[in-house]
């Protein structure tokens, strides 16, 4: 159990650049961004894109970013300045896009409403039953 | 009832009818093909970039009455890589006559498109397209891909993957000896 722990903590270290670790300022890693941006020209998230030539180049630019203890917003900021806003992996606020942030809260209101409203009835034959 | 079947016919046929239509033109686009299969040079579509690792922007306009080798490109692409040295020697090759290669750097991370210009010593004017945007109206799938414009602004050849001496011999010579 504890050799397990030891080389978990050593994998950990490994996977962290060695410049963000000496200068103590690690706020992300590779792959915790690579599931909220795209490998544009693939046209998946970049943690499916494993082999892919411009995805291992945005990895690595990635991995300079870390280097330089760029927090993790400052990173999405640099690929979106690279790479236009299409690199983030999250539908845009705008437009059509935006029904992927409208239809979950509609539906959510709509089933909360449901609920209330057949509580309501509920409560109501209840108390009908009681008066007669 | 009657009316319900009818209505029932209509809809099948406009499901066929929109089947079709995708089947028929979902295909990739291929104007630009058929115009120079024709004997046809299509004007080339308008074109405005941002230089790569550099201030301003640029339109292929600007060249108006060059013969401007268009090469998509980014420093990810292997095949990219074989053919630059190539571009670059045909450019020095042209220039003197009124021709040009223009890079157009595409979905790249600025430095390693520099660094890659700087290692293979290119000269000649790169624009940057971060997007992949600029390729559409050019009907670039993939990287590298070529197209030759004319000193009217007409696009005369294309060639989809990399450029060889041959296609420069035979596409982009003969060009530099007609008038704008």
């Amino acid at each position: 159990m504890k050799r397990a722990l030891v080389a978990l903590i050593v994998l950990a270290a490994l996977a962290l650049p060695p410049a963000a670790l000496a200068a103590g300022c690690v706020q992300t890693t590779v792959v915790d961004l690579e599931d909220e941006v795209m490998c544009p020209v693939c046209g998946m998230p970049l943690g499916l894109a494993r082999e892919a030539p411009q995805a291992r180049r945005e990895r690595a630019f990635i991995a300079r970013q870390i280097a330089a203890c760029r927090s993790k917003d400052d990173i999405k900021a640099a690929l979106v300045e690279e790479f236009g806003p299409a690199v983030l992996a999250e539908p845009p606020r705008r437009g059509f896009g935006a029904t992927v942030y409208g239809v979950p809260l509609v539906a959510g209101g709509a089933v909360l409403a449901g609920v209330i409203l057949a509580l309501r009835r509920w409560r109501r034959a209840a108390e009908l039953e009681r008066l007669r | 009832m009657r009316a319900l079947a009818a209505g029932a016919v209509v809809a099948v046929l406009a499901l066929i009818a929109l089947l079709a239509y995708g089947v028929l033109f979902s295909g990739p686009t291929t104007s630009i093909a058929s115009a120079l299969a024709a004997g046809r040079r299509p004007p080339a579509p308008v074109l405005e970039l941002p230089h790569l690792g550099a201030d301003g922007t640029a339109r292929l306009a600007d060249w108006r009455g060059k013969v401007v080798v268009l090469n998509f490109w980014a420093s990810w692409c292997p095949p990219c890589r074989d053919e630059s040295p190539l571009l670059e020697r045909w450019h020095r090759r042209i220039a003197q006559a009124g021709g040009t290669v223009l890079g157009i750097d595409v979905q790249d991370v600025t430095s390693d498109a520099v660094r890659f210009a700087r290692e293979y010593g290119l000269t000649y004017p790169m624009l940057r397209d971060r997007e992949g945007d600029s390729g559409r109206p050019f009907e670039v799938r993939g990287y590298p891909e070529t197209l030759v414009i004319d000193r009217r602004g007409r696009i005369a050849a294309v060639v989809r993957g990399p450029v060889d001496e041959a296609f420069m011999k035979r596409e982009v010579a003969p060009l530099l000896e007609e008038r704008g």
